[in-house]
């Protein structure tokens, strides 16, 4: 028997559709991806943690859920939106379906509204807050309690995301995410240590990480400067995380003081928070970048990458301080994509190199990561 | 990098005629390229030999040449134009192979012109299957073990390595012909043999098969600096062993994670990199086993191609006029995306819709043909249709495919329920074998209950399809359990229509009238929304006004809230009309001051209705848009170039059916709607759209029922003063037994209300009578059918004229090289005539200006006369009045000059001829020939006699002075290859012989060596000529069948003997196409031929552009 849920946002705009997943109430920003492939890793990513997420591509859960295609052990967004929920999942390494994988971590999912008149709302009028039900069905209710919905501004959710204790990772790229050679495998005593900070990292980072032959640890976001200096790193990475970089004072500091010391790489908030660090701000987009085909321009070969991203907050090319050096740009928009810092070891992307969902052409900025260490 | 400085002229190769494998896609290609090469300011110097394409328009390029294309001429081309460069990218394999001869023949080095986009190096590392599978090792991809192969012997050797099915692939052929799947030994050495006299090279690749594996395609662009991006990926519903453009195909892939999609994006890359396809499009196939993910690389097109206009249409993305700019220079990033303006062309597409596209097939035409689908290219066209889910898509395709079917069943063509409701065995068996009427036995099996595992067990196709399929099964059994629709609540209404139900089903499933089921859900709110196809999934804001229609749940939205920026709108709307439509539906509400006017385009190509009414359909946007009227075009044909985003002001990508024209108009409120120009599907909708309020415009709909209602038409030449052959119109079979009695033998026996002669026959007695008169019945579904007396031995003549209600112009007289009798679609035609005497052209003038007055037509008129000596006079008889754009419109304008179906679409909205500056007929100062190409080499052993029943896929046209000439180029250019020497194969029907003694003294005298069997050599030694003497075959060897073989005859002429008895002449004419041996079948094309031959001797062929013909085209007559 199909069960009513809705969907209001701040504007006062209530879509009526059919429930999936879990039972419940959400709210947070919503925000659309316009990814047509990859909705488990959409879901695993920990940076839309507070977002009620809406899938642009209609047709969603048609190849099913696996065990391999997680970025995180569970997905953290708020909600989940699509025009259409597949009923038969067909893949040959599908082990589930979508309903039920949303089903067993709480998500609350709709299905079967005007996804298109949603995402046109979005990018008039910019992102939106709004909240996702099962159980009010009330439209004056809902509408009242997407306006309440403190939003992303401000907030640290990366809290809410770190890992509690440090860890080392140990597993290897998917066998599809290389065209050719074998999957990588772990890394002897004296190879190159890499510390990733976890803000919310997407594993597919740590994966990268350990297949190009380096020790990998995994620390909290919350890590000092002296936590990760004790492990004597080769280098530093910085990991995409959720909402607004400003409030996450501590990583910034964190970073300030690892500035110079180690070769650092940053990813999406990462990049965000480093950029933070040097002394740059952030500002909110309108409504975001999120999908797998932005196109980025690496300013120094002018060549254009196919880009996955995800981020509502972008790095004000108005604020960069002298030491940072602008080195890729969104073709789209012409914000800031990548920054190096002039001086010191550390440079940083806005989008996802390590794809997942997305495609593959940033993968070189891994390598570039690697030749920085001594 | 800006554009290259330092080339100014470029050659641009057209693809030819339209056959199966190579259809209008290929216009809408060289089209855009042509466009954007202007664009750019360089000069276009562009060759095709099929007139019917937008592409030859004298306006489209700067310099056309209609010629044939061989070699030989293009290099003529080249020396007179002196090109700097040529794009060999656009102009399908005929482009392509052409491309490559002229380097291999060294007229491009001689010339100083260079290949841009790709080199010759890189097309045959793409093209040549050993060079590809090398490439394709060396980067590490898989591929289809497999061995090239020069000899049936070397096949064999193979065959035990690969194992048997294997696939048989000949090189260098386009559209997979004579690829095909071997099973058995026996199977294998027939298709060996086929293949290796099919590829120009000799060559057949013997392949492992990967028979019902997952079937995918992308389509992949790069630029100078080695961007490359995909814009589509495509998934084939049917899995591999159906050629691509015979399967059903989904756009975005479906059933791919993104792990997966990846994977093969990285393949698509390192393919397109190793191959080295320096800048443009290609087009990459792909296999997955669909246990275990193993992917194999197929083939790869370094080319646009069917598929990446299908790709274009699907995302909006226009990959030809990318892939030309990209050919001079400039890079994927310095290009604006002209659909969003803000962003470039550098990015990948991304859709929020499904994209379904139904091939369209003609077997109907060719009864003896093999009807399963292998992969071999067999279909001739073919329907898109966007959805906001595959099921819409998938439904909304069905009906647009015109073969009448309403969606997935449950219409007039459903069987189930019926007495010929197949069994369950049938189903089973049926479903097993792939063939264009499976898709309806997929239906039967679900309603049979057969589980989505069997079904997949037995067709391979996705589980994730057949189980959408179920959905739809599902609810529409929901929909049975209802009495009616006033028994079905909103709710289900809706889910209905967004499963992609059309009117015409629920009035079927609930026995109502479908225009009832209209009002009604009207009336609760159920109404078309429509959405932009805009690259981007609406992240960005879309210019180009692209639409297709859905069913959308209703959004709440409280009052008072306007998009910013959009206030201006509610002064137009009110506040709660724009609320309702401005952020669902995206079409531009209609501003007070604006005109627009609605044409409806022709839907899939199929054999009679192609090309030439897209064409019709282009000029008559073209003209609105000259006279500052929104033009609004609604088509469902992706080859097109009226489905090109920039054709009209407004494009709806639909199916052409009376239900989702009216959602549009019901939308856009058109002032008028042109039902002209598309062919018979729009005047099928005449009728119903008129009776629904819609303002059609130009010759009212009445009138156009007048010409095709026999009595009234006769009527009307009593009237004037006509003569008709003795006619009558049945119901019943037994008022078509009256009617032939009165009528007499030989008598032509047709279904009405019918495009391109299907089921028309020509019957010399009662026995043929009574069975071509049963089939007519079938095809007339409901309508009479119509009996002629047949004209024997007439010249058949073509009339085009265009009235304003006033004034009438003839625009062109063709002269049917063919007697009356060939459809004529299939006969070859001159204008000016080339034999009619002067007081019969101005009879037949006269007789189509009295008719046009008559009736009143607005706009285009076709007429058909046969000219018939009767006791030492030639009678004019009326066969038929068309009040319409026909096939030869374009024709008739590439010969005169004159751009018709501009005029008529001008006259349709009001304007006078004389306003427009038109006072008579063009009298052009060349010969113009049309000659008709056909699909026969597909349809392997089908006698290729020419009938009554249209046959042909495409036409050539041949310009000169001379109609020897513009003759001969003709039949170049429709691949009938008129020898200069060599052994000539003759075999008429009695009545025939001592017309052929003419004809074989002249051939004599020539230096042909002439051939034939007893009957024919007996007449001709009698008359003092020397021939060879055959045996008939089966009288043993030496017959002709050796001779052919042996490869030593060049040219048959052999005219089917009346009635009956077609066998071993129809074995003779099928083995003629199997081994490209030229043959003709009546004797009036052996006249044409012979003088061609002889003209041949006397003259080289020159070359001229179309643009020195007519220096003026296009502008208004001295009055």
């Amino acid at each position: 028997m199909s069960r009513t849920a809705k969907l209001a946002l701040e504007d006062g705009t209530v879509f009526t559709g059919e429930a999936f997943g879990a039972d419940g109430e959400v709210d947070g920003e919503v925000c659309f991806n316009t990814s047509m492939t990859g909705y488990q890793e959409i879901l695993t990513d920990p940076s839309y943690r507070g977002q009620i997420v809406a899938m642009t591509y209609p047709e969603i859960g048609n190849y099913g859920v696996n065990d391999e295609d997680v970025e995180n052990e569970k997905p953290h967004l708020a909600g989940f939106i699509v025009k259409e929920r597949s009923r038969r999942s067909s893949n040959f390494r599908s082990n589930g379906r979508l309903d039920d994988f949303l089903s067993r971590y709480g998500i609350v999912g709709i299905e079967g509204i005007d996804t298109r008149a949603l995402v046109r709302r979005l990018r008039i009028q910019g992102a939106m807050n709004g909240v996702l039900s099962t159980t009010d069905l009330d439209n004056a209710s809902l509408i009242a309690k997407a306006k309440a919905s403190p939003g992303l501004v401000g907030r640290d959710l990366v809290r809410e995301v770190v890992p509690e204790i440090a860890t080392a990772w140990e597993k290897p790229l998917n066998r599809l995410s290389k065209l050719h050679g074998a999957p990588g495998v772990a890394a002897g005593s004296d190879a190159p240590h890499v510390v990733a900070l976890d803000y919310g990292m997407k594993w597919n980072i740590a994966r990268h990480l350990f297949d190009m032959g380096c020790r990998v640890t995994i620390l909290p976001g919350t890590a000092t400067a002296d936590d990760v200096l004790a492990l004597k790193p080769d280098g530093v990475f910085l990991s995409n995380g959720p909402g607004d970089p400003e409030p996450i004072v501590y990583a910034q500091e964190t970073i300030r003081t690892l500035l110079g010391k180690k070769p650092i790489f940053g990813i999406c908030l990462g990049h965000q928070l480093l950029c933070l660090a040097a002394g740059a701000k952030t500002f909110k987009l309108k409504f975001g970048h999120r999908g797998a085909n932005q196109p980025v321009q690496n300013l120094a070969s002018t060549r254009v990458e196919i880009t996955s991203q995800n981020h509502g907050f972008a790095v004000d090319g108005d604020t960069l301080p002298d030491d940072l050096e602008v080195t890729h740009i969104n073709l789209n928009d012409n914000t800031i994509e990548g920054v190096r810092h002039k001086r010191l070891p550390a440079f940083s992307v806005q989008y996802h190199p390590e794809a997942s969902a997305g495609p593959h052409d940033s993968n070189y900025l891994f390598g570039q990561f690697k030749a920085m260490f001594a | 990098m800006p554009r290259r400085d330092d080339i100014h002229k470029i050659l641009l190769i057209g693809s030819g005629p339209i056959i199966i494998g190579q259809a209008c896609e290929f216009d809408y290609s060289g089209t855009q390229a042509c466009k954007a090469l202007r664009e750019e300011g360089y000069e276009v110097v562009l060759v095709n030999s099929n007139p019917a394409t937008i592409m030859t328009d004298p306006a489209t390029a700067d310099r056309t040449y209609i010629e044939p294309l061989t070699w030989e001429i293009v290099a003529k081309v080249i020396e007179k134009e002196r090109p700097d460069a040529l794009l060999p990218t656009l102009g399908g394999q005929t482009g392509l192979n052409l491309a490559m001869d002229l380097d291999r023949h060294g007229v491009l080095q001689k010339f100083g012109c260079e290949m841009i986009g790709a080199t010759a190096e890189v097309i045959a590392k793409a093209e040549e299957r050993d060079q590809f599978k090398a490439a394709m090792e060396k980067i590490g991809l898989g591929v289809c073990r497999g061995e090239t192969v020069h000899s049936l012997e070397e096949a064999r050797r193979a065959a035990e390595q690969i194992g048997l099915p294997c696939v048989v692939r000949p090189s260098f052929t386009l559209g997979g012909t004579g690829s095909s799947i071997a099973y058995n030994l026996q199977d294998f050495n027939e298709k060996v043999a086929r293949g290796l006299s099919e590829s120009p090279v000799h060559e057949v690749l013997i392949e492992e098969s990967v028979l019902g594996w997952k079937e995918y395609e992308m389509e992949v662009m790069r630029d100078k600096d080695d961007n490359v991006v995909i814009i589509c990926s495509i998934e084939n519903f049917d899995p591999m062993g159906v050629h691509t453009g015979d399967s059903i195909t989904v756009a975005p892939a479906q059933t791919l994670t993104d792990k997966e999609y990846q994977y093969m994006r990285d393949a698509s890359l390192a393919v397109i990199r190793e191959i080295g396809v320096e800048t443009g499009g290609s087009n990459i196939q792909f296999a997955i086993h669909p246990d275990d993910g193993r992917m194999v690389v197929i083939e790869m097109n370094p080319r646009v191609s069917r598929s990446s206009a299908l790709a274009s249409k699907a995302t909006g993305f226009p990959i030809a006029k990318i892939a030309a700019k990209l050919a001079v220079g400039y890079r994927l990033h310095e290009l604006p995306n002209d659909i969003t303006r803000e962003t470039r062309a550098c990015f990948e597409p991304t859709i929020d819709y499904v994209v379904t596209k139904i091939p369209r097939f003609a077997f109907e035409k060719f009864p003896e043909a093999n009807a399963e689908l292998t992969t071999q290219m067999k279909s001739v066209g073919e329907t898109m249709a966007i959805g906001r889910t595959f099921k819409e898509s998938f439904q909304k395709a069905l009906r647009g495919l015109e073969v009448g079917s309403f969606g997935f069943g449950c219409d007039g063509k459903d069987l189930w329920g019926t007495p010929e409701q197949p069994s369950l065995d049938e189903v089973r068996t049926k479903v097993a074998r792939p063939g264009d009427q499976r898709i309806w036995y997929l239906r039967y099996a679900l309603k049979y209950g057969m589980s989505i595992e069997e079904i997949y067990e037995r067709t391979g196709i996705d589980p994730w399809f057949l189980d959408n399929l179920a959905e739809i099964v599902e609810l529409e059994e929901e929909l049975r359990a209802k009495k009616g629709i006033a028994d079905t609540d909103d709710r289900l209404l809706r889910k209905a229509k967004q499963f992609g139900f059309s009117d015409r089903q629920l009035a079927t499933i609930w026995s109502e009238a479908e225009m009832d089921i209209r009002e009604e859900r009207k009336r609760r709110g159920i109404v078309a929304t429509f959405k932009a196809v805009d690259t981007c999934a609406a992240e960005f804001e879309a210019y180009t006004p692209y639409y297709y229609s859905t069913y959308e749940d209703p959004v709440e939205t409280e009052a008072s809230k306007v998009p910013p920026g959009q206030e201006d709108l509610t002064v137009l709307l009110g506040e709660d009309e724009l609320r309702a439509v401005y952020l669902e539906d995206e079409v531009p509400p209609k501003k007070p001051d604006q005109k627009r006017v609605m044409i409806l385009g022709g839907g899939p190509n199929r054999i009679g209705q192609g090309i030439e009414f897209d064409y019709c359909c282009c000029h008559a946007s073209f003209a609105l848009r000259e006279l500052g009227i929104q033009s609004i075009m609604v088509n469902s044909n992706p080859e097109t170039v009226s489905t090109d985003y920039d054709t009209s002001d407004l494009l709806f990508f639909e199916p052409l059916t009376t239900e989702d024209v009216l959602n549009i108009c019901d939308r856009v409120q058109p002032d008028g709607v042109i039902v002209q120009f598309g062919g018979q599907t729009p005047l099928n909708l005449a009728r119903a759209l008129s009776n629904a309020g819609v303002p059609i415009i130009g010759t009212s709909v009445d009138t156009i029922e007048d010409a095709e209602d026999r009595e009234k038409f006769k009527n009307l030449l009593e009237r004037l003063g006509l003569r008709q052959p003795a006619n009558g119109i049945a119901r019943t079979m037994a008022q078509a037994r009256a009617e032939v009695a009165k009528v007499g033998f030989p008598a032509l026996v047709r279904p009405s209300f019918v495009l391109g002669g299907r089921a028309m026959e020509i019957c010399y007695d009662s026995a043929q009578f009574e069975r071509f008169v049963t089939e007519a019945f079938i095809v007339a579904q409901g309508q009479p059918v119509l009996i002629d007396r047949f004209l024997e031995d007439a010249t058949e003549v073509d009339v085009d004229a265009i009235a304003d209600g006033e004034k009438v112009i003839v625009a062109g007289i063709m002269e049917h090289i063919e007697e009356a009798g060939v459809h004529s679609g299939d006969s070859a035609c001159a204008i000016p005539p080339y034999s009619l005497p002067g007081p019969v052209r101005d009879e037949i003038r006269e007789a189509t200006a009295a008719m046009a007055r008559e009736l009143k037509v607005v706009g285009l008129m076709n007429v058909q006369f046969a000219v018939k000596e009767e006791n030492g006079r030639p009678n004019v008889y009326v066969i038929e009045v068309n009040p319409r754009a026909s096939r030869t419109v374009p024709f008739v304008s590439k010969a005169t000059g004159m751009p018709v179906a501009k005029l008529a679409a001008k006259v349709m909205t009001g304007k006078k001829l004389s306003e427009l500056g038109y006072y008579r007929e063009p009298i052009p100062a060349h010969v113009s020939v049309k000659e008709a190409v056909f699909p026969f080499a597909k349809f392997a052993g089908i006698d290729i006699v020419l009938g009554p029943e249209m046959k042909s896929t495409g036409e050539v046209m041949g310009i000169s002075e001379r109609f020897s000439i513009a003759f001969a180029k003709s039949q170049l250019s429709a691949g009938t290859l008129l020898p200069r020497e060599g052994k000539i194969f003759l075999s008429v029907a009695d009545a025939a012989k001592d017309h052929l003694v003419g004809l074989a003294r002249r051939l004599e005298k020539m230096g042909y060596e002439l051939l034939a069997t007893r009957g024919t050599a007996a007449r001709l030694e009698e008359a003092g000529i020397q021939v060879k003497r055959l045996k008939k075959l089966q009288e043993g060897h030496p017959n002709v069948l050796d001779y052919m073989f042996n490869g030593e005859l060049k040219l048959v002429m052999n005219t089917p003997s009346g009635k009956g008895a077609r066998t071993d002449e129809g074995q003779i004419r099928a083995a003629a196409i199997a081994n490209g041996v030229a043959c003709l079948t009546t004797i009036q094309a052996a006249d044409a031929a012979v003088i061609a031959m002889e003209a041949m001797r006397e003259e080289e062929m020159e070359v001229e552009a179309i643009q020195d013909r007519f220096p003026h085209y296009g502008a208004p007559q001295k009055p």
